[in-house]
């Protein structure tokens, strides 16, 4: 479905306010991946990594440096317009609904941007409405939406044209819980029930560890992993947490294969790999358990060490 | 066209949702046009033809040329919308939609309030047409309705070159603003009045001439001041279709220039 091919992109800088220096900027380095139809990926990096940057060349908003890309076999900056019909896209941050309009006049107007039948169109749009629930405000001028409904809006913006492929850029960028949920189960409808590839960008640690079993990691302008989350678990984070609750507060326990991290009264956090079975052994023979837990170690941690070791 | 009817529409309906505002717009548009013309009046009062034109022949100018600029500029002139979209990014999305920028760009806007200015050089044209001597042909007939088509076809091309600039500088909107309600100013009076430099720069780099001056000595039956060759009274139509290309071009280069914004 998507092929890139050592992409680059360098953007030419202008600094100083009297004497002007160029500068050129590689916010893209030659990164290299496939994507195949029906996948749901996450495309993660921290601010100005290059991840819109990456996005934009693949809908053909921008015009690549070098390498190449290919995208439901087309080339995105020469077949553009092509590429346009069989691809949504949805910018969290950019509004593409018409501001001082109602809700359903933009679908509307999409309809006709886009050319989509009018049969089809009303099948597609009754399903949305009854998904993203979007009945309470379809006759509000988008301006006077919440963001939570002006995002529902969007994505169904996206796909009322029945995309193969949905680019999203933040889709949840700013939404409360509620909201966030509703647009992961929507978007895991979409990927399950039609089959729709879906890469988005994100810097939701939630997003991607409910939605996407792969994961693109992008740190400046470089992809530095392309792989399952657990694999990712696996390499940058093997170490488990024990939490242990003593019977009374202790000074930090001394056990072989786990070292103490914090101690609050009675409780102990020990970092450890490997089985836990023996290691939880070896702490009741130490010390008198009441309670203990195993954490697995969170995303956000691994992220935060990928980035650091990059 | 048809979806540049269904998007106009939305934007009619868009401008209406502040009725108010819209109506005070367009009369207070069309009343600040018409003191301009009012200026020209003022000058006739004193002089009685200027560079060998009457008031008549100079109205004439000034009316074919103010509702040829304020139609296109009705239709395109979006500088306003397009420096929004190139600041803030949004231009992306146009991007995005299977359909040309330009036609996206120039469906993305119709600010019906510049009808006051449509109305403002109506009046003016047919205040020259009531008073000027005009001999009518068949020949001068269809020159004067080619006039319409031609000068918006010139000037809106005009303004999508003069818009491109912003592609690079992103702030062009004054640039464009000059370049476009300037070159208009100066089609409203006669080029001979001007100096040579100023009239070859109008006739050939800035076709503006060819909306008003040229074919308007053909319908008022004037022998070119300058001695021009008879051929430029016609040639209207195929400075318009040039300009057009012109301007689709420089627009396809401009937007592959596009850098978007960070986000």
């Amino acid at each position: 479905m998507i092929e890139v091919d050592g992409l680059t992109k360098r953007f030419v800088v202008r600094e100083g306010r009297f004497r002007r220096t160029r500068r050129t900027v590689e916010a893209v380095r030659g990164i290299s991946f496939t994507v195949e139809r029906g996948e749901l990926l996450g495309y993660l990096g921290p601010n100005g990594a290059g991840k819109s940057t990456t996005l934009k060349m693949l809908i053909g908003i921008l015009v690549p440096s070098g390498g190449r890309v290919r995208v439901a076999g087309l080339e995105p900056s020469r077949q553009r317009v092509e590429l346009a019909r069989r691809i949504g896209a949805m910018f969290g941050q950019r509004v593409q609904l018409w501001w001082d309009l109602p809700l359903i006049d933009s679908f509307e107007l999409l309809r006709h941007i886009y050319r989509v039948p009018a049969d089809r169109y009303r099948t597609s749009l009754a399903r949305f409405r009854d998904v993203l629930e979007l009945d309470p405000f379809l006759h509000t001028p988008v301006r006077q939406l919440s963001l939570g409904q002006r995002i529902r809006g969007e994505l169904t913006a996206a796909m009322l044209h029945e995309p193969e492929l949905l680019f999203l850029d933040e889709p949840t960028i700013g939404l409360d819980v509620v909201a966030k949920q509703r647009v992961r189960d929507f978007l895991v409808e979409i990927n399950r029930e039609r089959g729709v590839t879906v890469l988005l960008t994100t810097h939701d640690l939630g997003d991607i560890e409910r939605l996407c079993k792969r994961l693109l990691v992008i740190d400046h302008g470089s992809l530095i992993w392309d792989g399952s989350i657990a694999e990712l678990k696996e390499r940058y984070g093997p170490e488990r947490t024990l939490i242990v609750d003593l019977e009374e507060p202790a000074p930090p326990l001394q056990i072989d294969g786990a070292r103490v991290e914090k101690v609050d009264g009675p409780r102990q956090w020990l970092r450890f790999e490997g089985p836990a079975a023996e290691l939880t052994a070896r702490v009741a023979a130490a010390a008198r358990l009441v309670d203990l837990q195993i954490a697995e170690p969170d995303i956000e941690e691994i992220v935060r060490r990928i980035y650091g070791s990059s | 066209m048809r979806v540049y009817l269904h998007l106009s529409a939305a934007q009619i309906r868009a401008q209406l949702q502040y009725r108010a505002s819209f109506a005070l717009d367009l009369v207070a548009t069309f009343l600040i046009s018409f003191l301009d013309f009012l200026a020209v009046l003022i000058l006739f009062h004193n002089v009685p033809s200027l560079a060998g034109w009457n008031v008549h022949e100079v109205a004439f100018l000034y009316g074919a040329s103010a509702v040829t600029f304020a139609l296109a500029e009705l239709f395109v002139g979006h500088s306003e919308v397009l420096g929004q979209h190139l600041r803030t990014g949004t231009f992306d999305i146009l991007l995005a939609r299977p359909r040309g920028t330009l036609f996206q760009m120039i469906s993305s806007d119709l600010p019906l309030r510049r009808l006051g200015r449509v109305a403002q050089g109506a009046v003016v044209f047919g205040y020259a047409l009531s008073g000027a001597h005009i001999s009518w042909s068949l020949g001068r007939i269809a020159v004067l309705l080619s006039m319409l088509p031609t000068g918006i076809v010139i000037f809106a091309s005009m303004w999508i070159a003069a818009m491109c600039v912003m592609f690079w500088t992103t702030e062009g909107g004054e640039f464009a603003n000059a370049f476009t309600y300037g070159g208009q100013t100066l089609t409203q009076y006669p080029i001979n009045l001007y100096s040579q430099w100023l009239r070859r720069f109008l006739a050939y780099l800035v076709p503006t001439a060819f909306v008003s001056y040229f074919p308007a000595l053909y319908v008022l039956g004037k022998d070119d001041p300058l001695g021009l060759p008879r051929i430029l009274q016609f040639s209207a139509p195929v400075v318009a279709l040039a300009g057009a290309l012109v301007a689709a071009f420089v627009w396809r280069v401009a937007v592959r220039h596009y850098r978007s914004a960070g986000g």
